[in-house]
């Protein structure tokens, strides 16, 4: 008899165990799939708060807070008051240092966002700030590719900056375009490594890529 | 019964189904909704994101107590415990605003500040080198801000209605003694400091903190740059000067160090554009630095900065007092400047600032009175004539010591004291055309306290409560000078801010010795700003009166001007604007200043209350920075505008017995139009091992003859007016970074 309630406990906890971690795949899936549209929606700020939220729930999962953290720093692309970005930004950093905290080690990943955290803060005030944000940006986008040297995402940054950067100046389509098509190339040979981890990023560098060769 | 009981257990398990609704409006202490904020159950999925109602609505299958919390940025987090039974509940929610550097209101009456930091500024640390009419001179630049004077023939910042000695230049917190190389008659002085050494400017016409004393009008506050991003050797080559610099940063990027020695030679320069006065020696100036900055601590930083200067120059010019006659003038100055800050954080919210300066400077200056083949005459009657022929040694040695302690309160709000200590010796040294030898010495000890409180009560409203207590040791005078800055922001953003003031000074080393028990001049400041700033446009206007009081009269004892009391007074007001946009037209910044001063004062040698000669009734400037990419090429002018300023001829009356105008005028407007050229070819490329700025200047491109005011000789007769040395100026220079590819830097600090 003893026997027997101890195993139903212990089915019952598996099958909750199971249930709380089948809730947690579903809760990240469920918003990972609407990342694609969040720029067109405008509701990045509402997704970083989902993804806040599993994360604060979970309290050991990393990538909770990474995409909360890259979904805040997205939403600063269609903020029309960029005074606004240090605010999101420096939210923004202190979701990435909880992720780096659960992750235990930096990844190619968080340097992704890191970068992009630099170059929110650096489009306040893109003349005065340079020196600082532009190069914590660049270093951020190359210790990403040193960590993963099949991320494409770095590459897709790269080539983004470039194509913002003014031929005379060594950016220009032409310097973007292969950039994007390398990422391209990488997007499709990129296996992440749970279907939980990131793989945004293609359909921006299609996008641009298209940009890049008109 | 096995299947019994994990019926049962599943049961328990899933007993949970029924929903219930939570939903409720969330507004901010002034009753505004917020949208985007966080609402959840702790611990839970649970949860949803305010809509721009500020209303939230959303649905969970947790039963029992919970707790719901509300986090945004900004803002204080909400919790409350609520009830889950599955009947609908509604939660109302007030957040309450945190008190953040980004959202607060900033004290800025009277001031105009340059920064790295994170808040949004008027004017970036690299305006200052980049506009057109400044040369790479910190002051030049600030004078296309409201609230200066456009005066070319004395160096110094003369800020609403005050002379330049009225502005003091700190840096690292501690007053700078020499910001300026040695005075030469009629010709203005550039500051002795790169503009790149700094990384923060503050520029204050008035109603500036307690923390800075012993300047009736103006404080330029300077704070050096930290440890540098990387290594770095650098050339410049000019047709005027070649100077070269090293900096080294650690590679455990804690402590750097670095050195730089310019040498100037205007031999070519002048060969090329003539000067008025007539030089026998041509200026050559030696100028060499070191420094080094080690972080303490994660906190705590130490920084050194030395300079050393030596200059020459010797010119001869038309004598007043004479027909066919010449003075000519030498000048040898050397100065030594060596400055040492640090500041740490001790703890408990503690944080402590500590400066101290050491600087001498010595100025070796000749005048004689040569006939037309330029051979010294020495001529007794009329006796001023022999006057005309003197050597003068000056002697200047200061020690500046300052310690703030800084407490960190709730909010921004923080509680501030220390003590300064100035200490300064100089002694004069005249030797007279026949030999006869006198020396004078003029020793201070100042020491001063002072205590400030930053209270923030929200966001929207602060102050800034200090006083401040000096004693002189040379007037034998206690002082004590409270200063009140309030700020107000606007739901719109803008602000508005007052500011009172009490400043004290004492009088200037140059009349002095005197004979007489003086008291410190005192100037009153009432000011009222109002300001709206944003990334790409900004605005501000300001009102503001001054009272002088106890400011010291002259007179002239032996051929020398000395202080005999502080009869002097007067007052100054006015109103300024400033307009900065950088949006309206594409890719092209440009500001607008515009100042109005009335103003009037008795002092030095004046008979009675009259506009002073160094003050013009309309000034404006006008900025503009444009960066050509296909050219790599950054264009920017200036232009200044002011009305005439008054001149007169004041002498001493016998018959009368006292000072009297015996002519006065008003000199024409003032016109400067400046351009310069900042061509980057090595942009772009990649791994270039260098980079390289070619710089183009001139100024008053136009030509216009501009007079800034008139000497007359000694019996009034002559009346000679006082110009540039040269009617325009032509700057061309390069600028070498070697080693390190600062390409990227440099770019996007032009064009982004």
């Amino acid at each position: 008899m003893k026997k027997t309630i101890l195993s139903a406990t212990i089915i019952c906890l598996c099958i909750t165990a199971f249930a709380q971690s089948d809730k947690y795949a579903g809760a990240m899936k469920k918003n990972i799939s609407m990342l694609d549209s969040a720029m067109q929606k405008g509701n990045a700020k509402e997704l970083a708060n989902n993804f806040e939220r599993i994360g604060d729930a979970e309290k050991s999962q990393w990538l909770p807070y990474y995409y909360a953290a890259y979904c805040n720093v997205i939403s600063t692309y269609t903020e029309k008051d960029k005074t606004k970005n240090d605010a999101i930004a420096d939210k923004a950093e202190e979701l990435i240092i909880k992720a780096e905290g659960l992750a235990g080690k930096e990844n190619s990943e968080i340097a992704v966002i890191k970068s992009m955290i630099a170059s929110a803060h650096m489009m306040v005030d893109p003349q005065s700030r340079y020196m600082q944000y532009g190069a914590t940006s660049a270093s951020n986008i190359e210790k990403a590719k040193a960590l993963d040297p099949s991320n494409p995402r770095p590459v897709y940054l790269e080539g983004q900056a470039k194509l913002y950067t003014p031929e005379a100046f060594g950016g220009g389509k032409d310097v973007a375009k292969p950039l994007f098509e390398k990422a391209l190339a990488m997007f499709d040979a990129f296996k992440p490594a749970s279907e939980l981890h990131p793989t945004w990023g293609k359909s921006a560098t299609q996008y641009f890529l298209a940009q890049a060769s008109k | 019964m096995m299947n019994k009981l994990f019926f049962l257990l599943l049961l328990i398990n899933y007993s949970a189904q029924g929903q219930t609704n939570i939903s409720g409006k969330i507004l901010d202490n002034k009753n505004k909704p917020l949208l985007g904020i966080s609402i959840s159950l702790k611990n839970t999925y649970d949860g949803t994101t305010t809509d721009s109602s500020g209303n939230y609505s959303f649905i969970t299958e947790e039963k029992g107590e919970q707790t719901l919390e509300a986090s945004a940025t900004g803002y204080k987090p909400f919790e409350q415990k609520i009830n889950l039974t599955g009947i609908p509940v509604t939660v109302n929610i007030s957040l309450k605003e945190l008190v953040t550097e980004l959202k607060a209101v900033v004290i800025s009456a009277g001031t105009f500040e340059a920064s790295d930091q994170k808040k949004t500024t008027v004017l970036n640390p690299i305006d200052i080198v980049t506009t057109a009419s400044a040369n790479a001179d910190i002051t030049a630049a600030i004078k296309t801000l409201p609230g200066t004077q456009q005066v070319g023939e004395t160096e110094g910042l003369f800020v609403r209605g005050g002379t330049a000695n009225e502005s003091k230049t700190f840096i690292d917190g501690t007053l700078v003694n020499n910001f300026y190389y040695s005075s030469e008659p009629g010709l203005a002085q550039r500051g002795r400091f790169n503009p790149f050494i700094f990384k923060g400017t503050i520029f204050s016409a008035g109603g500036y903190s307690a923390l800075y004393g012993q300047a009736l009008s103006s404080a330029l506050i300077l704070e050096s740059i930290d440890l540098p991003q990387q290594s770095s050797a650098d050339l410049a080559v000019s047709y005027l000067s070649v100077g070269a610099g090293l900096q080294q940063l650690a590679k455990n990027k804690k402590s750097s160090w670095g050195i730089s020695y310019d040498y100037t030679d205007l031999r070519l320069a002048y060969k090329l554009i003539k000067q008025k006065p007539d030089y026998f020696n041509i200026p050559v100036l030696h100028n060499a630095d070191a420094n080094f900055r080690i972080k303490t601590s994660k906190t705590g930083m130490l920084k050194y900065y030395g300079t050393f200067s030596a200059t020459k120059v010797g010119f001869r010019y038309a004598d007043m007092d004479s027909l066919g006659m010449k003075d000519a003038f030498k000048l040898k100055n050397l100065n030594i400047y060596q400055n040492l800050s640090w500041k740490e954080k001790i703890g408990m919210g503690w944080r402590m600032t500590a400066g101290f300066s050491f600087s001498t400077n010595k100025d070796n200056i000749s005048n004689e009175f040569q006939n037309e083949n330029n051979e010294k005459q020495i001529v007794t009657n009329p006796g001023l004539f022999a006057f005309k022929n003197f050597d003068v040694m000056t002697y200047g040695s200061y020690v500046n010591g300052k310690i703030v302690i800084e407490k960190k309160l709730k909010g921004l709000s923080a509680l501030r004291f220390g003590s300064e200590y100035n200490y300064s010796n100089d002694k004069t040294d005249f030797t007279l055309y026949n030999g006869n030898k006198s020396t004078e010495t003029v020793r201070e000890n100042l020491l001063s306290g002072f205590a400030e409180t930053d209270i923030y009560i929200t966001n929207d409203i602060a102050a800034k409560i200090g006083t401040r207590a000096e004693h002189s040791s040379l007037l034998d005078k206690w002082n004590i000078a409270p200063r009140i800055s309030l700020a107000y922001k606007f739901a719109d953003n803008s602000q508005a801010s007052v500011a009172y003031g009490i400043f004290y000074q004492d009088p200037e080393k140059k009349y002095l010795p005197s004979l007489n028990t003086l008291d410190f001049s005192k100037a009153t400041h009432y000011i009222a700003q109002y300001q709206k700033l944003n990334n790409n446009r900004t605005f501000r206007a300001e009102l503001f009166y001054k009272k002088y009081q106890d400011l010291f009269k002259t007179s002239t004892s032996i051929g020398q001007e000395i202080a005999v009391n502080n009869n002097g007074y007067g007052d100054a007001k006015g109103f300024e604007f400033f307009w900065r946009d950088k949006k309206t037209i594409k890719n092209v910044d440009y500001w607008v200043s515009y100042s109005y001063l009335d103003t009037k004062r008795d002092f030095l040698n004046y008979p009675s209350l009259m506009e002073p000669s160094f003050a013009a009734k309309h000034t404006a400037s006008l900025v503009v920075k444009r960066f050509v990419t296909k050219l790599k090429t950054e264009f920017n002018g200036s232009y200044t505008f002011a009305t005439g300023r008054p001149y007169y001829n004041i002498r001493y009356d016998n018959a009368a017995n006292n000072y009297k105008i015996f002519d006065a005028g008003k000199t024409k407007d003032y016109n400067s139009l400046s351009f310069s050229v900042n061509y980057l070819p090595n942009i772009g490329k990649t791994n270039a091992s260098k980079f390289t700025v070619i710089v183009f200047s001139i100024t008053n491109v136009l030509g216009s003859n501009n007079i800034y005011t008139y000497n007359y000789s000694y019996n009034g007769l002559n009346k000679q007016p006082v110009t540039p040395p040269a009617k325009r100026f032509y700057y061309l220079g390069c600028f070498i970074s070697f080693g390190i590819d600062r390409t990227e830097n440099t770019i996007n600090n032009l064009i982004l």
